[in-house]
C-alpha cells in the first residue's frame, strides 16, 4: 500500500515536473558543475580568448541545443527528429546537419536533460565581443550584404540569440571562417532561406561577399 | 534587458570574470570566523582550485602558495622545444589573483601538519586551514636510471617540469650539427602528459626537416603503446618519413636504464647509443611535499576519493593534479582542471556543512604533430557508482581518416585551448 502511495506520489511530482523543469531534480549535475567543464576551451564564463573555438555564452538555448543534438547523433536527422517531437521543451528546436573536429565525440558524453541544462546556462551569460582586428573597407562592404541577405534572420547585426540563429557579431574570425567554409561545401546543412539569400548575394556582390561579411561580423560589438 | 545594455554593463565591470559563469549561489558563510582554504601549488589544478572557490563564496578566505614568482606551462612547451613558439608565450605571472579575492604568497611550502590543520613555508609563516587544496606537480623517480640526477639533467634534460629546462633542450637542438642523433626516453605509466613525449618527437621531427634534415630522433621507450599511438605513427610518416624511430620496451628490456652525461651514451639492457642530443625522461611520482606530508602510497602517488579528491589519509586535505592516483582521467592539463572545478564545489560544499552534489569530469588534449596537423583525445566522465573509477560517458580520438582540414583546424582549436586554459588559470 505504502509502495503504491509513493509510487503515485512520485508520478505526480514528474507529471508536475515536467513542463517546467529541464531536468529532473536531482538527475543531473548542477547548471555550473556540467557547464564548468566546457570553459577549458570555450574560455571563463564561456567567453573566447580565440583564435578559433567559439565564444557559446549568450547564444540561445535553442541554438546549442540542435548543435548538440546534431553533435550527439552523428547528424542522424531521423534520430534527432524523433527526440525533438517526444519533447515539449525541444519544441523550437530545428534539426540542421553539421561537422566538428572534437564536438561530435564529446556531445556523445552528455545526456538531453544535460544538454538542455547547459544550453540554459549559457543562454543566460552574457555575449562579450572578441577584440580582434578586422579590414574595415570588406567589413563596410560586408554591412550591406548583410543588411540586405541575412539582417531579417541574424538580427541587430548578426548579434541577436533571439531570433536562435547564431551570435556571429563579434566572433572570432577562424571561427567565422570554418562555418562559413562548412556551408559552402555542404558539410553543414543551410536552412533553405540561407541557400537562397547566399545564392542571391553571391550573385550580386561576387565571390568576395562572404569574407567580407565575415569582416562585418568580426568588427561587430 | 537588452543584450547590447548587458555588453555595455560588461565593458563597464572591466572584467569578463565578474559576471563569468555563475557560482554555486551560496549565501556566505555568516557568525563564525572567516573559514580558510589553503591551496599549495600554483599550475593548472591551484590555481583553478582558488580561483573557483573565491568566486563561488568570497567570505572563504583563500590563500594559495606558490614558490616560483611565474610559471612555465608544460602546455605547448613542446612548441617552445622545436622552435615555433618563444619561451615567453608560456610564462606567467600570478599577478591577476588578487583582483580575484585570493591572497597569493609567493613562498616554499615546506611542511604540512594534517593534525594541526597547519602549512609552513620557507620564511616560517604559519597558514592555518578548515580545508588544504594541495596540486603539487611531480618529482622525478632519480634512481630508475643508472648515472641520471639532477646534475645529469643538466646535460641530458627532462624538460618535463617546463622552463629552464625546456629552454636548454631547445638551445642544445640549436646547438647540434646536422646528421645527430637525439634520443628520446620515456617512461612507463603513469605519469605527466601520457601524450607528451610523442608530440615532442613531433616537433623536434619538425625542426630537423627545415633545419637539420639528415638527423634522427630514436624513441626508447620503457612502454609497449602508447597514447595516441595509432594517431602518432600515422602524422610521423605522413609529414616525416623515417625520422622518427620508435623502439617499445619490449625490445630494448624496458627501455633505457642508464646514462652516461659525460660520455653522452644512452644504454638499454642491450644497446649503448652514442647521442647528439639526450632528452630523458625519468619515472615520475607526487612531489616531495606529499611524501613529507603523509599524503602518498606504496605507488608514490596520493590516493584520494574521486568524488572530492579528499586524501585517503588525512582529512580535510585534497589533493589534485598529476600528485593524485585518479582512476579513470589521465595525468593531464585539463584533467587537472576538471579535478579543481570538482574539488572547489565539494570544498565550498563541505564548508558549508552540505553534501556535494552530482559531479561531472571532462578531458581534452591536443597534440601538435605540425603547424598545419593537430590531434586531440577528448572525453566526458562520471563517478562510478562505488567511487572506485571515474568513469568515460563518451569521447575518443581523431578519427585517422581526418580530412587535412580537420586536423589543421585542430591546431588552431588547439592553441584556443591554450589561451582558454590559461586565461582560467591566471586571468
Amino acid at each position: 500500500m505504502l509502495h503504491k502511495v509513493a509510487r503515485e506520489a512520485l508520478l505526480f511530482c514528474v507529471f508536475m515536473l515536467l513542463p517546467f523543469s529541464t531536468a529532473l531534480a536531482g538527475e543531473t549535475a548542477s547548471p555550473s558543475m556540467l557547464s564548468d567543464t566546457c570553459l577549458g576551451c570555450h574560455g571563463p564564463g564561456g567567453i573566447s580568448d580565440g583564435p578559433a573555438t567559439p565564444t557559446i555564452s549568450g547564444m540561445s538555448e535553442v541554438y546549442i541545443i540542435a548543435a548538440m543534438l546534431a553533435y550527439k547523433y552523428d547528424n542522424d536527422e531521423d534520430k534527432v527528429e524523433a527526440i525533438i517531437e517526444a519533447d515539449p521543451d525541444l519544441e523550437d528546436v530545428e534539426f540542421f546537419a553539421r561537422t566538428s573536429t572534437v564536438m561530435d565525440r564529446i556531445a556523445k558524453g552528455y545526456s538531453e536533460a544535460e544538454i538542455k541544462v547547459i544550453a540554459k546556462h549559457f543562454a543566460n551569460l552574457p555575449f562579450v565581443a572578441a577584440e580582434q582586428d578586422v579590414n574595415k573597407k570588406q567589413a563596410k562592404a560586408g554591412a550591406e550584404i548583410h543588411e540586405n541577405h541575412c539582417e531579417k534572420c541574424h538580427e541587430n547585426g548578426g548579434s541577436s540569440a533571439e531570433d536562435d540563429a547564431g551570435v556571429l557579431a563579434g566572433q572570432w574570425i577562424p571561427y567565422l571562417e570554418y562555418t562559413m567554409a562548412d556551408f559552402e561545401s555542404g558539410d553543414r546543412a543551410m536552412p533553405k532561406k540561407m541557400k537562397k539569400q547566399m545564392k542571391d548575394a553571391h550573385a550580386a556582390y561576387g565571390d568576395n561577399s562572404v569574407a567580407d561579411l565575415i569582416q562585418f561580423y568580426a568588427g561587430q560589438k | 534587458m537588452s543584450k547590447l545594455t548587458r555588453r555595455n554593463f560588461l565593458k563597464a565591470a572591466g572584467s569578463t570574470f565578474a559576471l563569468g559563469s555563475a557560482g554555486l549561489g551560496f549565501p556566505h558563510i555568516v557568525g563564525a570566523a572567516k573559514k580558510k582554504v589553503v591551496v599549495i601549488g600554483g599550475g593548472v589544478g591551484g590555481t583553478i582550485a582558488a580561483k573557483y572557490i573565491a568566486k563561488a563564496d568570497s567570505s572563504i578566505q583563500v590563500t594559495l602558495v606558490e614558490a616560483k614568482p611565474y610559471h612555465h606551462t608544460c602546455f605547448m612547451s613542446n612548441e617552445v622545444i622545436g622552435g615555433d613558439r618563444d619561451i615567453s608565450t608560456i610564462k606567467f605571472g600570478y599577478d591577476k589573483l588578487a583582483a580575484h579575492g585570493i591572497n597569493v604568497v609567493q613562498d616554499k611550502a615546506v611542511m604540512v601538519d594534517p593534525v594541526a590543520h597547519k602549512v609552513k613555508t620557507a620564511d616560517g609563516t604559519t597558514l592555518g586551514y578548515d580545508r588544504l587544496i594541495m596540486s603539487p606537480g611531480i618529482t622525478f623517480k632519480w634512481e630508475t636510471i643508472e648515472g641520471y640526477d639532477e646534475d645529469a639533467a643538466e646535460t641530458m634534460p627532462h624538460a618535463w617540469i617546463a622552463g629552464h629546462q625546456t629552454a636548454l633542450l631547445r638551445k642544445q637542438l640549436e646547438a647540434m650539427d646536422d646528421g645527430g642523433l637525439v634520443v628520446l626516453a620515456p617512461p612507463g605509466n603513469p605519469f605527466r602528459c601520457p601524450p607528451g613525449p610523442y608530440e615532442r618527437a613531433a616537433q623536434i621531427a619538425h625542426y630537423f626537416k627545415h633545419h637539420k634534415p639528415k638527423s634522427k630522433i630514436l624513441i626508447l621507450d620503457a612502454k609497449d603503446k602508447f597514447s595516441k599511438q595509432g594517431l602518432f605513427t600515422q602524422g610521423y610518416k605522413k609529414r616525416y618519413g623515417d625520422m622518427i624511430e620508435w623502439v617499445p620496451g619490449a625490445d630494448t628490456g624496458g627501455g633505457v636504464k642508464a646514462v652516461d652525461a659525460k660520455a653522452m651514451t644512452v644504454s638499454t639492457d642491450f644497446d649503448d647509443h652514442k647521442v647528439s642530443v639526450a632528452n630523458i625522461i625519468p619515472a615520475q611520482k607526487a612531489a616531495q611535499i606529499a611524501h613529507d606530508a603523509d599524503l602518498t602510497d606504496d605507488s608514490g602517488w596520493c590516493p584520494v576519493d574521486l568524488g572530492t579528491f579528499e586524501s585517503k589519509k588525512h582529512k580535510d586535505i585534497h589533493i589534485i593534479g598529476d600528485a593524485g592516483i585518479i582512476s579513470g582521467l589521465p595525468k593531464s592539463g585539463y584533467a587537472a582542471s576538471t579535478e579543481a572545478k570538482v574539488c572547489a564545489s565539494a570544498v565550498v560544499h563541505h564548508l558549508h556543512e552540505k553534501e556535494p552534489g552530482i559531479n561531472s569530469y571532462a578531458n581534452a588534449c591536443y597534440s601538435i604533430i605540425a603547424p598545419d596537423y593537430g590531434i586531440s583525445v577528448v572525453a566526458v566522465y562520471k563517478l562510478g557508482e562505488d567511487r572506485s573509477k571515474i568513469k568515460k560517458i563518451g569521447g575518443g580520438l581523431t578519427p585517422s581518416d581526418a580530412t587535412p582540414e580537420a586536423l589543421r583546424r585542430e591546431v588552431h582549436y588547439a592553441y584556443s585551448w591554450f589561451n582558454n586554459m590559461t586565461a582560467e588559470m591566471f586571468g
